[in-house]
């Protein structure tokens, strides 16, 4: 009887077992990686209506955050200023400027700016910012650093994973609550500071599915 | 106890007079000579009723589950029957080609294989039910234990993903049991079929298989231990299935006895599916030969040992609902039989207690049209054991302010239909192109295949001979 398979198929077994491990590893190790949201996400940067440039405001003119976040340390949700603060600078500096346009647009007709959201959690999850920045949680933790960027983008995940490393290990990451907004902050030694400040605001991260999705 | 025995020959089984060769020639031309136009017919006809399902299930997921006619507090109906239906109708074909292996049952080798395609094929339609009866099919991912971003991972001490383990690996490990026995056969195939394309296909799927005694021997040991896995796993499949329901605290459903009751009433069903698909099979493709009405019968007494073991287990669930004295256990099976489904109970009671009593006779358990008859009715029974569980349990529960009344709507009818679809769908590819029957298992039960009752000289049969040997006395015989 004629030999239906060629010489060559004798090697077939073995090319497929390593063809098959060699894919199952790029699909696993490709999934991990190009599916999450640290690939997914982060460096999300949308084109703004204006082309409002942190690293002028905090890291030139050191504003505190604050001056135009005012509600963070108060409330859930993190204001963006409105135009009334922009018009406090510039209804007077650089009033010609063409990029600001839109800013003194708004002024006049009343209608808001319409920002692009940056960092976008959906909106089964409840985030917090007071409770974060009053117990000591940097800006700088989660958003990066806001006075080196140009163009906002997204610097950290904010994938659930991501929150609950810092909710079961909270002292790695906690400053005092006067350090806060403070840019570029480090401590000589995070671990022992984060142990005492976690024990002096009677931090309990919750780690349960009630503390954010209710 | 003056009892004179007698020895009653087991039957042949194979009748007619075949050899290896036409034994070989009656399964496996099926699947080189060309396809038969009934076959055509039937695939289309299967294949609009797999269409339906598609597109039953596409709009299920485009407008969502609402479609079905559940609701509080009825959250579990025909998708959860039906998954448990399908998933008890695949027991039989791995009782077959593992728990009577175990047992050396030899009459198993004529029906083995259309058991075991029989169990894939509807642990298939089975599984598509747990999938989509989820309110958000695209995250279904989640009952897997991956490590993911949300730093999630299901809860284990659900039954519901027990379910998902169980199945996937029955599905699995049947597939591996069924494609190991048909190493051999696919080589048959591969060396019978003249086309090129088909000495290449089955050639690929038969792995080089040469029937050397070392083939022969790890064939053997491997066929015995996914065998002896199978056997377990048929068991456990069916009982955590069945714990769905008895890991609950709805009365009705919250027994000790769901277990090795679902278990029996899955080899029940299992074995009348066998025997419907079977009788019409034998008759297409002439296989009466093999197939034989001896297995028929053997397959009827274990449809009437199982369907025993239910109604015992009916009549023990009203037993103990009455000795519990709990008054919702007593209450919920009143309901059943007098209540809003008393005729639900009722159909399942004549179907499933009452219809295999019959098989006490020889000649009702030899008769096939008989048998046919009775083995859909049981699988009719079987389905509406099911709903029984789930529905009348579910409708009427601990409030009585909470009782509702569900009816199925189209889409839970035809989504039940579509299965269908698919089960025929594989179910006539396996017919057309795989052998039905083990073709090297059935070899090895022939008469011939018996060392001890050949004839090397002349080729023939021999009655075996028991020759008891002269004693003799050690000093000559030395």
């Amino acid at each position: 009887m004629a030999q239906i398979f060629p010489k060559w198929a004798n090697g077939a077994p073995k090319r497929i077992l390593i063809g098959a491990i060699v894919f199952l590893n790029a699909a696993v190790f490709g999934v991990w990686y190009f599916f999450s949201p640290e690939f997914t996400d982060v460096g999300y940067a949308p084109e703004q209506p204006v082309p409002f440039s942190h690293k002028v405001h905090v890291g030139q003119l050191g504003m505190d955050c604050q001056y135009c976040h005012t509600q963070v340390a108060e409330s859930k949700h993190a204001n963006i200023p409105a135009t009334q603060t922009c018009m406090n600078c510039h209804s007077q500096i650089r009033t010609d400027a063409e990029t600001l346009e839109p800013v003194r647009q708004s002024w006049e007709t009343g209608e808001p700016i319409e920002w692009v959201r940056v960092h976008m959690l959906p909106d089964y999850a409840y985030f917090n910012h007071a409770a974060h920045v009053n117990v000591g949680v940097g800006c700088e933790s989660c958003h990066g650093r806001i006075d080196r960027m140009e163009v906002v983008y997204q610097a950290e995940p904010l994938s659930m994973g991501w929150c609950l490393d810092c909710h079961r290990e909270p002292e790695k990451h906690v400053r005092p609550v006067s350090e806060v907004t403070t840019m570029g902050y480090v401590a000589d030694n995070q671990l022992e500071l984060g142990l005492e400040l976690v024990a002096k605001h009677n931090i309990n991260a919750p780690t349960y599915c009630q503390g954010c999705h209710y | 106890m003056s009892k004179t025995y007698e020895y009653v020959p087991e039957p042949a089984l194979v009748k007619g007079n075949h050899n290896f060769n036409s034994i070989t020639e009656l399964i496996t031309d099926i699947n080189i000579r060309p396809t038969p136009k009934l076959w055509y017919v039937a695939f289309g006809f299967a294949n609009l009723l797999l269409l339906a399902l598609l597109g039953s299930i596409g709009y299920l997921i485009w407008e969502g589950t609402g479609i079905w006619g559940l609701n509080a507090p009825v959250g579990w109906g025909w998708a959860i029957i039906n998954f448990v239906w399908w998933v008890g109708i695949g027991h039989a074909g791995t009782l077959i080609s593992a728990i009577l292996f175990l047992f050396r049952q030899n009459w198993r080798t004529a029906i083995n294989r259309f058991a075991e395609a029989m169990t894939i094929f509807a642990v298939m339609c089975a599984g598509i039910f747990p999938a989509i009866h989820v309110g958000r099919i695209w995250v279904i991912y989640w009952v897997f234990p991956i490590p993911n971003q949300m730093a999630m991972w299901p809860n284990f001490n659900s039954p519901l993903l027990w379910d998902v383990f169980a199945v996937s690996t029955y599905f699995t490990v049947s597939l591996l049991f069924w494609y190991v026995g048909l190493v051999p056969d696919l080589a048959t195939v591969r060396d019978r079929i003249k086309s090129k394309v088909g000495k290449v296909l089955y050639g690929t799927f038969a792995l080089g298989w040469r029937g050397s005694n070392r083939h022969w021997w790890n064939y053997e040991k491997s066929y015995m231990i996914l065998a002896g896995l199978a056997t377990p796993l048929v068991l456990s499949v069916h009982t955590i299935v069945s714990f769905d329901f008895a890991v609950s605290i709805i009365p009705g459903w919250h027994t000790t006895i769901f277990p090795p009751y679902f278990v029996a009433g899955a080899v029940f069903s299992g074995f009348a599916m066998v025997l419907t698909l079977m009788i019409v099979c034998r008759k297409i493709y002439g296989l009466e030969d093999i197939m034989t009405d001896d297995h028929i019968e053997k397959m009827n007494i274990i449809i009437l040992v199982t369907g025993t073991m239910v109604g015992f287990a009916y009549l023990m669930e009203f037993f103990i609902a009455w000795y519990s004295g709990v008054e919702y256990e007593k209450a919920i099976f009143i309901l059943r039989a007098t209540g809003p489904y008393a005729w639900a109970y009722w159909i399942m009671i004549t179907c499933n207690v009452l219809s295999p009593q019959f098989f006490w006779s020889k000649k009702l358990r030899r008769n096939v049209a008989f048998t046919f008859i009775i083995s859909i009715v049981v699988n009719i029974g079987m389905w509406f054991e099911r709903f029984v569980i789930t529905v009348t349990s579910l409708s009427t529960d601990f409030l009585p302010s909470s009782w509702g009344y569900y009816s199925p709507t189209f889409w839970d009818v035809i989504t039940y239909v579509g299965t269908f679809g698919l089960f025929f769908t594989f179910f006539l590819l396996f017919l057309r192109f795989l052998p039905m029957v083990a073709v090297a298992e059935l070899k090895a039960v022939l008469p011939q295949a018996d060392p001890h009752n050949y004839d090397e000289e002349t080729g023939e049969y021999k009655e075996p001979e028991v020759t008891v040997p002269e004693p003799t006395t050690t000093q000559e015989s030395a």
